[in-house]
């Protein structure tokens, strides 16, 4: 089965207040053609769950900014104050999750889980309104399992078959948001004919992906961030 | 030398060679600045790689190899890369032998406040609970006090907790402080400081021993 498909198809199954997981840590990973595909698309009242929310201008950060977003599940937007300042006017609801928990919720639902116990912040205000637990004699507070109806993820080659291989630091959430959405859509940089990837190293096996869009020649979105470069 | 360098060379004592070591942000990445690579530590960076070095030239700086602040990194040989899932089950499974954070306040106890001021910092927590309640040794390199001149070691902390109880070592400008039996102890003096100013500008109980303590 050839998954290829062009972006504007790939993106129109994704409907209004819908639920979306983005891939990406900072720029390496965050599929950017897919979401300015959905920010051009005007879909609304999503809710998107991803590690950051990218930079000010940059990425989903981008779908925020245009009053796309109502809810943000997310680890941490220190990098973005303009969508900390959207959250303190109250113009999107964000909910924290430490880095590694928030990862494993996604992990947890794409394996099929309800959800599991852990004691990461039992001490704190992140543990409240959380159903707490003692297993083993350990105490432990239940993080339930997150879902989304699409995940966009971004992948350094593919084949037509959906076999996904990412690279370096771009790997971050891409693996384990592959495999928690009803629909996953990713874009590649490159595609190559099925065959031709060592079943070794694939990182995604192709069950996992529903469509796979080429994007082509990198826009500057992908590029190096100057600001960032501090040697 | 300005007081975060001092503090950073200092903290870079503490790493043993062949660690799996993460350096927070502020002056916990600073240590890299002072790090003996003879050491053949491994860098781990919340973001997937184990095996990062400095950060790079702009020559040299690869559009998908950041560190988890975003900066562009160079790599050591037998570095690693992996998914988030992974990078937090090496926290959480106990194979980071030692993580630097920061610190808003600290208190007598050894808890940990860093990650959020009610109403006017609330970045979100980031990897930050899991490296202070799961790294098997926590040191704390911080001014000792904030901007304002106050101590940001007190009692106990006002501001929402990172984790209870889980500093090992607090490196400041001016002392290094091991939290021992729920208590602070004063272990080394910097050479510029004095007993009396440390005691001044630390508000919570601290033992003193009887004897004359090592400089740094």
């Amino acid at each position: 089965m050839n998954k290829v498909t062009n972006i504007i198809d790939a993106i129109s199954i994704i409907k209004d207040g819908q639920t979306i997981m983005v891939g990406g840590f900072g720029v390496p990973g965050t599929p950017f053609m897919l979401i300015e595909a959905l920010l051009q698309q005007g879909t609304r009242h999503l809710t998107l769950i991803k590690n950051e929310a990218n930079e000010p201008h940059l990425g989903v950060s981008k779908l925020i900014e245009a009053g796309r977003v109502d809810r943000l599940i997310t680890s941490h937007l220190g990098l973005n104050t303009t969508v900390l300042e959207l959250m303190h006017d109250k113009k999107i609801a964000v909910e924290f999750n430490p880095q590694g928990i928030l990862v494993e919720r996604i992990r947890c639902g794409g394996a099929g889980l309800i959800g599991f116990i852990s004691d990461i912040g039992i001490d704190t205000v992140l543990s409240q309104n959380k159903q707490a637990i003692t297993l083993n004699g350990q105490k432990g507070v239940v993080e339930s399992a997150l879902r989304a109806d699409v995940a966009m993820i971004h992948a350094a080659v593919g084949d037509d078959l959906g076999n996904l291989v990412y690279e370096k630091s771009a790997r971050n959430f891409n693996p384990a948001m592959a495999t928690a959405a009803d629909i996953v859509i990713a874009e590649v940089e490159s595609i190559v004919n099925t065959g031709s990837l060592d079943p070794d190293t694939i990182h995604t096996p192709s069950a996992f992906v529903d469509r796979v869009v080429e994007i082509g020649k990198l826009q500057d979105e992908y590029g190096i961030l100057e600001h960032h470069v501090f040697a | 030398m300005p007081s975060r360098d001092k503090i950073a060379r200092r903290a870079e004592q503490e790493i043993i060679a062949g660690q799996v070591v993460n350096l927070g942000i502020g002056i916990p990445t600073l240590i890299l600045k002072y790090l003996n690579w003879e050491k053949r530590v491994q860098i781990h960076s919340e973001n997937g790689i184990l095996g990062m070095q400095s950060h790079c030239s702009r020559e040299t700086a690869d559009r998908n190899l950041i560190d988890a602040g975003g900066g562009y990194i160079d790599l050591v040989k037998g570095a690693s890369f992996f998914d988030s899932s992974l990078s937090f089950a090496l926290v959480r499974g106990g194979r980071l032998d030692i993580a630097f954070l920061g610190a808003l306040e600290i208190s007598a106890r050894g808890d940990l406040a860093n990650w959020m001021i009610p109403g006017k910092y609330t970045p979100g927590i980031g990897g930050g609970m899991e490296l202070a309640q799961k790294a098997r040794r926590l040191i704390i390199t911080t001014l000792h006090t904030n901007r304002k001149g106050q101590p940001k070691i007190i009692e106990s902390c006002n501001l929402p907790l990172t984790a209870k109880a889980c500093i090992d070592r607090i490196i400041t400008e001016l002392a290094v402080i091991d939290v021992v039996d729920d208590q602070l102890k004063l272990v080394e003096i910097a050479e510029e400081a004095t007993l009396e100013e440390i005691v001044e500008k630390t508000d919570a109980p601290l033992m003193i021993p009887d004897r004359n303590l090592p400089q740094f």
